[in-house]
Order: structure tokens, then C-alpha cells, then sequence
């Protein structure tokens, strides 16, 4: 009985890591090279309303996935055509996309509103988690799957590959590789695209997986903590798997401890802790390190060529 | 073929020109966006950017949305002149309107002229106190004021509901989420009989001059300034950094918390959930609209007060959605930061096509 508890527990913190996860492994790749977008929240709402619209009409989830990335990768190449093309602030910009974001998917998703489909289910057939602590391996839905591979890709990229190499020398330091012959803004638009698309499936999880329902924004604020979660991990993806799921576990404590009917917290107290807590880890990020330096690319969200 | 130059120096012309070419811009998309997408384009536009200024009965609305706009924004943009990026204002905002509603709460039985005065001094102070939260992480240990400052307008808004429906929530109210009304001596006074024109108005511009003047004639608006644009620079000269980011976020979270009370001491009359509407975040645009100077700040927050009363006359003359309003105020921006490259840039015939531009 009580491994059945614990693994649904653990089920519903995967489920509220992996949006977080996604979002922040996009963010991840496009800081690397150099980018601050800080259109997260924006792009994650782009890829929920247009992933939810074509599940809705389609009756495919699957199809609803892929269109959520693209919707985000798109969302991305407006930011990218503003600071990369016409060198635009990066943190204005990435605030007006997520303004856009919100504007979007509440124009967009108003005649959804309350209206449900298929949610995303588990990728396995039933009977291969048949026992309970079966479904800690098999139990989940492919977003799950595809986010834990996404980080061991994104690693071995950045740390093993050429291509990532020069993506981190990119963001390092933007002048010699420029100098070398290397495309800076071509590198840096991929970069943020791919972000984008990212951060679209991890918006696409709130509308196909969490709840197979609209509601206007109901990301509420996880693209901001995908940001801070990047700064946690000190840009590496690893640590930021380690992030991802030490958040889920403070938000499925809030859910658990709602659903458990603690009457001695408001319900508004325990709506505040996953900001709180943001706020206190990257207190303690900063106190651990005392520089203020914490890894971050040499030339993040710095315009090149220099104005 | 067209080719981009770099001038120069930047072009003043551009500087006050490309927010007009960014208005128009909008405008046009705007109409093809929502004809494509089946909506009357033509009279929704003409609803959201005409109707409110060519009705003078519109005109006090566009005043009374104008207001908390431009306050917070004069707050905003002096910190973004400085680098320091405050996105928490929406908290702010209802940080100030909670801590003056608390002093109302207070003297709810009491009579006097000070009892606004006092309110107002709680709403500055809240909001400062709210922001100086950020300010803080920021200087003694580095944590970036822009997801702080953004964390803390979500725990502000929590906080806010928790009051309503809990501690504050008027025992006389059928049990509705909301708080007792102001007593007479807690409202704004109308600046005319029975008009929506409220005194927070006349208190924006007076701020917005007293903005112009630190931050164009004092030593600190220069050091400010110097800050945001040259940090060497400024550490040669002794401009302290660190105090820097001090006046930015406690002079911007000081004014959205005066413009929260306002709102809850003007229009709304007492706190409700429906309080915060997004105005922190929308003054971020009147910010960059206005160029980040005061007087722009005026004439930006009026703007995006036309796009909020037309948003709503075109609601019921073409059966826009309410969130359309929110999709003209983030295309305005977009088209502002990307018009903004003719500042530095300029567009010119290409004179030796096998040359390619810088």
C-alpha cells in the first residue's frame, strides 16, 4: 500500500519536473551560444495553445506535440529576427515575447476554454506496469522519456561534440569566433531556435499532459522558473535534471499537501512556495559561490557585433 | 537594391520618429492579422487606436488608465536606464495597494484630512519595501533582480487573494472575496463633481516633470545614467554601482506601490481579486514607448491607455476579445525594439552591387 503512494508521488513529481526540464534545457542550449531569452514564459504558452488547438481538431496528441515545438521554434525566430537581426535589447525583447506569449494563447485559446481531449498517455502498454514499482520505469508518458534522453543528448553535445564546442566558444567569446570564421548569428539563431522548440514542449506538457484542458495562462510562471533553474545548474544540463525534480518534488508537496487538506496553510501560502523557493535557491546559489561569476557564458545576452 | 548604413551619430529624427512608425505598423498588422483570422480588421483598429480620442467622453477613462501607466513606468524607466531591470512591478504595485489598504482597514472609523496622506506614505512604502527585497539579493550577493523581482510579484498577487478571502474579507460582504469599502475620507477626491477624473492624474504629471528634472538635471539622474551606459566609466567617476541599483528599484517600486493604492483608493474603492490587471507589466512598454525619457513616458502611457478603452469599445463594436488588447500591446513593443535599428541604422541605395554591407 504504501509503495503505491510513493510511487504515484514519484509519478507526479516526473510530471512536474518535466515541463520545467524541457523548458529549461531549450534555455540551456541558447545561453550556451551566448543568448539571453527571457521569453520563456511566452514561447511555453505558444507551443501549449497551438498544441492543444491541434490536438483539439486532430484528435492526435502526438500531432499536437509536434506542432506545440514548432509553434515555440517559431515564437523563437521572432526574437531571434529582432536581436539577432536588427540587434534589439535581448531582455527587453525576450519581455516583449513573453507579453506576446500571454497575448497569443489567450486570444487563440478563448474558444477553448474548458474544453477537453485525449490526454497524452503512457508511452508503454498497461500490462508491462503491471506491478507498482514497475511503473516507475514503464508508467510514463513520452514527454518524460524524451526529456531524460534530451538532457544526456544535450550534454554529450556541448561537451563531446565539435558542433557544441563551437557553440560554446560562440557564447565564450563571440569576437574570436567570429574571427576564426565561424557564423556567430547563424550559430546563435539555431541555438535560440532550438530553445524555442523546447520550450513549446515543455509548454505543450501543461495542455496535453497535466491537464488535457485549456485555461488562460496556465503555465503560471514555470517558464521563469525554467530561467532561474538554468542559473541552479550552473549550465549544466545534469544539474539541471538534479533542479527539474528537486522543483517537482516542491510542487508536488504543494498538490499533495492540498489534496491532503492541511487546513493550518492557506491554500495561497502553499501557491507561493514554488516562487519562494526559487527565490531561496538562487540566494543559496549565490552564497555558495561569493563571486557572482557562477559559470554563465562570458557573452550572455551581450549583442554582437558589439553596437 | 537597398543596402544597411551605420550613421554616424545616432539620428534624433529616428529617436522621436520610429515609436510614430511602430504605431502605424501596428496598425496596419493589426488590421491584417485579425481580418485573416475573421474579425472585422478595419473597425477593430480603428476602435482600438481612433475611437478613444476622437470621443471626449472617453477622454477621463483614458486619463484614469493613463495614470498608474505612466507612474509606474517613470519608476521602470530609471532603472532601466541604469541596467537594473525591475519586471516585479505588477507586485510591487499590489504590495503599495495592500499596505495602504491595511492603513484604511485601520482608520476605518476615524475622520480627517491625513487619513489619504497616510494612506498614500503606506502605499510608497510597501511597494519600496517589496522592492527592496530584489535590491538587496542583487547587491550584497549578485542574484539577478529579474527573476527575483518577477518571482515576487506572483507571492504579491497570492498574498493578496489570501487577504481577501481570509483576514480582510468584509464581514458584511455576502461572503464575496473582497474588502470592505473605503470610507469618504479613504477615496481619491474627483477632481470635478461626479467625475471618473481622480487626483492620482494631476499627481502623474507632477511626478513625470519631477522625473525630468532629477534625472535630465541632478547629479544623481547623471549618475544613473552613466551607470547604465558606461559601468567603467562610472566606477572611475565614483558612481557607486551597488547605490545605483538601490535608488532604481526603491524609487520604481515606491512609485508602482503609489500608483497600486491610487488604483485601490480610486477606481476600485477597496481590494478585490480582480485588482491586479497587469499594469506592471504593461508600463514596461509605456517605458520603452516613451523612450525611457518622462515626458515620452506621458505621451507612451497614453497611448497604451487608448489601446485598453478601445480594447473594450471594440469588445462590443466588433466582438474582439478582450485578450486581442493584449496581442496590439505586445506587437506595439515588438515593432518599437525593431524599429528601433533606424536610430543607428539607415536604409540606402545600394550604390556598387558586388560590394556587401558591413
Amino acid at each position: 500500500m504504501t509503495s503505491v503512494i510513493l510511487v504515484s508521488i514519484f509519478m507526479t513529481l516526473a510530471a512536474a519536473a518535466t515541463p520545467i526540464l524541457l523548458a529549461g534545457l531549450g534555455e540551456l542550449v541558447t545561453e550556451k551560444a551566448g543568448v539571453l531569452n527571457l521569453g520563456v514564459e511566452g514561447m511555453m504558452l505558444c507551443g501549449a495553445v497551438t498544441g492543444f488547438a491541434v490536438a483539439y481538431s486532430s484528435g492526435s496528441v502526438t500531432l499536437g506535440v509536434v506542432a506545440a515545438a514548432f509553434a515555440g521554434f517559431l515564437a523563437a525566430m521572432i526574437f531571434a529576427l529582432l536581436t539577432l537581426g536588427l540587434g534589439s535589447n535581448q531582455v527587453a525583447t525576450g519581455l516583449a515575447l513573453t507579453i506576446f506569449g500571454i497575448g497569443i494563447s489567450s486570444l487563440f485559446g478563448a474558444g477553448y476554454v474548458g474544453r477537453t481531449i485525449q490526454r497524452l498517455g503512457p508511452l508503454f502498454p498497461a500490462d508491462y506496469a503491471a506491478h507498482p514499482w514497475l511503473r516507475l520505469v514503464f508508467g510514463h508518458d513520452a514527454l518524460v522519456y524524451l526529456s531524460l534522453l534530451l538532457v544526456a543528448a544535450v550534454s554529450l553535445f556541448l561537451r563531446r561534440s565539435r558542433m557544441g564546442l563551437i557553440l560554446r566558444a560562440v557564447g565564450e567569446n563571440a569576437d574570436s569566433a567570429h574571427a576564426i570564421g565561424y557564423r556567430v548569428l547563424a550559430i546563435r539563431a539555431a541555438a535560440t531556435g532550438f530553445g524555442g522548440a523546447l520550450a513549446g514542449l515543455g509548454g505543450a506538457y501543461f495542455s496535453l499532459a497535466l491537464t488535457p484542458m485549456w485555461a488562460d495562462r496556465l503555465t503560471a510562471g514555470r517558464g521563469w522558473i525554467a530561467l532561474a533553474l538554468v542559473v541552479f545548474a550552473a549550465w549544466k544540463p545534469g544539474r539541471l535534471l538534479l533542479g527539474a525534480y528537486l522543483f517537482g518534488a516542491v510542487a508536488t508537496f504543494e498538490l499533495q499537501a492540498k489534496a491532503a487538506g492541511i487546513s493550518w496553510i492557506a491554500p495561497e501560502v502553499l501557491a507561493m512556495t514554488p516562487y519562494l523557493a526559487t527565490i531561496v535557491v538562487l540566494t543559496m546559489m549565490s552564497l555558495g559561490t561569493r563571486t557572482g561569476g557562477r559559470n554563465a557564458p562570458a557573452c550572455l545576452g551581450k549583442p554582437f557585433p558589439a553596437p | 537594391m537597398l543596402e544597411w548604413r551605420r550613421r554616424s551619430e545616432p539620428s534624433r529624427a529616428m529617436l522621436y520618429l520610429s515609436p510614430l512608425i511602430a504605431i502605424a505598423l501596428t496598425m496596419l498588422t493589426g488590421m491584417l492579422v485579425f481580418t485573416a483570422i475573421g474579425y472585422d480588421g478595419f473597425h477593430a483598429v480603428q476602435a482600438i487606436f481612433v475611437t478613444p480620442l476622437v470621443e471626449p467622453q472617453r477622454w477621463a477613462d483614458l486619463g484614469v488608465k493613463a495614470a498608474p501607466l505612466v507612474m509606474i513606468a517613470l519608476g521602470l524607466a530609471i532603472g532601466f536606464r541604469a541596467n537594473v531591470w525591475n519586471i516585479g512591478a505588477e507586485g510591487q504595485y499590489v504590495m503599495g495597494a495592500i499596505a495602504g489598504t491595511g492603513v484604511a482597514l485601520l482608520t476605518h472609523d476615524m475622520t480627517g484630512w491625513w487619513i489619504l496622506p497616510a494612506m498614500a506614505l503606506a502605499g510608497i512604502l510597501g511597494g519600496a519595501a517589496w522592492a527592496a527585497i530584489p535590491a538587496f539579493l542583487k547587491v550584497r550577493l549578485q542574484v539577478s533582480e529579474i527573476l527575483t523581482s518577477l518571482m515576487l510579484s506572483y507571492v504579491a498577487v497570492q498574498f493578496l487573494y489570501y487577504l481577501v478571502r481570509g483576514p480582510w474579507k468584509d464581514p458584511g460582504g455576502f461572503n464575496f472575496p473582497q474588502t470592505k469599502m473605503f470610507s469618504a475620507d479613504q477615496v481619491l477626491p474627483a477632481m470635478a463633481e461626479g467625475s471618473l477624473v481622480h487626483l492620482g492624474i494631476p499627481v502623474a504629471l507632477l511626478l513625470a516633470l519631477a522625473a525630468w528634472f532629477v534625472m535630465g538635471k541632478t547629479v544623481s539622474g547623471f549618475a544613473i545614467r552613466v551607470v547604465g551606459r558606461a559601468p567603467a566609466a562610472a566606477r572611475h567617476g565614483g558612481f557607486d554601482a551597488g547605490r545605483v541599483t538601490w535608488v532604481a528599484l526603491l524609487a520604481s517600486g515606491g512609485l508602482a506601490g503609489l500608483a497600486g493604492l491610487f488604483e485601490a483608493a480610486g477606481p476600485f474603492g477597496q481590494l478585490t481579486p480582480q485588482f491586479p490587471v497587469g499594469y506592471g507589466f504593461t508600463a514596461i512598454i509605456v517605458a520603452f514607448l516613451g523612450r525611457l525619457s518622462p515626458i515620452g513616458i506621458v505621451f507612451g502611457g497614453l497611448v497604451l491607455a487608448v489601446t485598453y478603452v478601445g480594447g473594450e469599445i471594440a469588445q462590443s463594436t466588433v466582438r474582439l476579445p478582450q485578450a486581442a488588447t493584449g496581442m496590439f500591446q505586445a506587437m506595439l513593443l515588438f515593432f518599437l525594439l525593431a524599429t528601433d535599428v533606424l536610430v543607428r541604422w539607415r536604409l540606402a541605395f545600394r550604390r556598387n552591387p558586388a560590394k556587401v554591407a558591413p
